[in-house]
């Protein structure tokens, strides 16, 4: 039955109405794959046995021709999303068997629309990461090898995945890395993901899955562990652009308990797929020609263009002049929040409690054995940048940056463009702890070309649009106006098409 | 504005984060780094530039101020590290 692992969401829902197959021996194909798969870490916590009533109960309505949008799917949730009753962690040891007492709103839809839970996905630490390699579960093995890797020698090296870079072993980015690689290896048909910075994009690049961070406000946050407030926002991966959008349909929508959710329609985001791009005007900005960046990078993206301009669109040069400042405004703006939004973990409502001689060192000890070291740092340099005497040169200096950045983008979309074309990452994947240990800015540096979409509140969406030389997937990033995520999905349905059918990963694990 | 190790400490403790004294060189290190990268930052002009507050143009909506959940301490305190009855236990504060 392995082979209905292989269907792309929308085609197991049709299926699955037509009755070709139950969600019970979809769900147990799902099942046996992620079973087979341990070795990568994309999961952190398998509920099959709930995953078989959801079926069970999926399979009743549609036998009676029932059933919700999303009836009998299974699909995977990052552990950054509360899930009444199972444990959820953020993949941090400072909230240990945390097991919620509620439904975060974005999967609560999920499960309304019917579709059925296989598990946790592992991320990095409070999404603070990159590449997936700040969880305290470990890393995530990318599915994706170089053309040129020893697959035994990488198999073996999967015993120990801190150091399976050096079998060539590859990140399958981050922070939503387990959503990723599980979408990429057939470990569910859809996943969600969170995107503070990239972490819904740049892993979709590094894996050749498709994922859109909607626009600020269109998803709930509400029930999602949260990293940095004014950034965060929820989204879908999947193995086709349709797929992402007939999940961003169920996630998508108002909730009166995030005060930030707008109260706009939810649209039919399927039908924008197949849409007509013709006469669309399609801005490269030339600020993203950053230093560095390799030859087949710039190729993929003259390529990129190329194939919207044959289906009809109008490519445009445009100015985004303080896309530079982006990334340091975020190491400020994301870190202070963070640092605010992390001071609940105390070690006394929650989570694990490490005991001190009086109360204060009790949260000291506690948050210094349950956190990271990645998120220490973060913590710290928020707490920094917030204190006394240096809150208005770092942190009202950044909310100012942020005005500008997000000034550059109103003038590009009042000037009568719809969509920005970018590449997604400055680079394909790359090997399990080779980048960051001496310096953690070099990590940084990988969400260079998504990090303005979250600073402007913008959609994002990337697909997969071509390999590398190593025969690694590449993806570029479309960027939208505020709610206009159709448009999105019109182009990358195009880009998506005219890039052809990419080679999946073959089973090597 | 390098961070010396006496910052390190200060900005520790204001964390709530204990810090080994053989962690403070390697931390400050870090943060020099970072705060090093986000100096870029300060070549801009942003005399005139408001910060901004919201990336939506849309007004946070208000709620009658009711009750609209609760009177459930078991779901409150199911996840205490440490609990008696319906309170949560804590090392003693008041002395």
């Amino acid at each position: 039955m392995s082979e209905l692992t292989d269907l792309t969401l929308a085609e197991a829902r049709d299926g699955l109405k037509a009755r070709t197959f139950t969600s019970s021996e979809l769900t147990e194909a799902h099942i046996a794959a992620i079973e087979a798969a341990r070795a990568l870490n994309a999961y952190v916590l398998e509920t099959p046995e709930k995953a078989r009533e959801m079926a069970k109960a999926s399979d009743a309505k549609l036998q009676k021709g029932e059933g919700g949008p999303l009836e009998g799917i299974p699909l995977g949730v990052k552990d950054l999303f509360c899930t009444e009753g199972v444990r959820t962690t953020a993949c941090s040891r400072i909230l240990d068997d945390f097991k919620p007492t509620y439904e975060s709103t974005v999967t609560a839809q999920l499960w309304r629309d019917g579709a059925v839970m296989l598990g946790k996905l592992n991320n990095d630490e409070f999404a603070m990461g990159s590449s997936n390699e700040t969880s305290a579960f470990g890393p995530v093995a990318n599915p994706w090898l170089a053309g040129n890797t020893d697959k035994a020698r990488a198999k073996a090296a999967l015993s120990d995945l801190a150091s399976a870079g050096t079998a060539g072993v590859l990140v399958p980015g981050g922070s939503s890395g387990g959503s990723s690689a599980a979408v990429a290896a057939r470990l569910c048909l859809g996943a969600t993901g969170t995107d503070t910075g990239g972490s819904i994009r740049q892993p979709a690049a590094f894996t050749g899955t498709v994922g859109i961070k909607p626009t600020y406000g269109r998803c709930s946050r509400w029930g999602i562990v949260a990293f940095a407030s004014s950034l965060d926002q929820a989204g879908p991966f999947a193995r086709t652009v349709k797929d992402t959008a007939i999940l961003l349909r169920s996630m998508a929508g108002h909730d009166p308990k995030d005060s930030t959710s707008v109260n706009i329609p939810v649209p039919d985001y399927e039908a924008a797929v197949g849409r007509s791009v013709k006469g669309l005007k399609i801005g490269v900005p030339k600020e993203y020609r950053v230093e560095g960046m390799p030859a087949e990078i710039e190729k993929l993206w003259h390529q990129g263009a190329e194939w919207l301009r044959a289906a009809g669109a109008e490519i445009v040069e445009i100015s985004l002049p303080h896309t530079k400042y982006a990334l340091p405004a975020y190491y400020i703006v994301a870190p202070a929040e963070a640092s605010s939004n992390l001071a609940r973990y105390d070690g006394v409502r929650y989570g694990a409690r490490v005991p001190g001689k009086d109360i204060v060192s009790m949260y000291e000890n506690t948050r210094a054995e349950g956190f990271g070291s990645e998120v220490k740092r973060r913590v710290m340099i928020g707490t920094y940048v917030l204190s006394a005497g240096y809150y208005d040169a770092y942190y009202v200096r950044a909310q100012k940056v942020r005005t500008l950045i997000k000034r550059d983008f109103d003038t590009v979309f009042a000037s009568g463009v719809d969509a920005v074309l970018t590449p997604t990452t400055p680079s394909a994947a790359f090997a399990i702890g080779s980048k960051g240990s001496a310096d953690p800015v070099e990590m940084y540096l990988n969400d260079i070309f998504t990090v303005t979409v979250n600073m402007a509140g913008l959609p994002g969406i990337s697909v997969p649009a071509g390999l590398s030389s190593e025969n690694l997937p590449l993806g570029l990033q479309l960027i939208g106006r505020p709610f206009d995520e159709e448009t999105l999905f019109a182009l990358g349905a195009v880009v998506e098409s005219s890039a052809g059918a990419l080679p999946r990963p073959e089973k090597w694990w | 504005m390098a961070v010396d190790e006496a910052t390190v400490r200060r900005v520790a403790r204001l964390a709530r984060i204990a810090v080994g004294d053989n962690e403070v060189p390697h931390l400050a290190g870090e943060l020099n780094s970072i705060l090093a990268f986000v100096e870029e930052l300060s070549e801009l002009d942003v005399t005139d530039v408001e910060p901004l507050t919201s990336v939506t143009p849309i007004r946070l909506p208000m709620r009658d101020d009711k009750v609209t959940a609760g009177g459930d301490p078991e779901k409150v305190l199911s996840n205490a590290p440490a609990r008696e009855g319906d309170f949560y236990v804590v090392p003693k504060v008041v002395e």
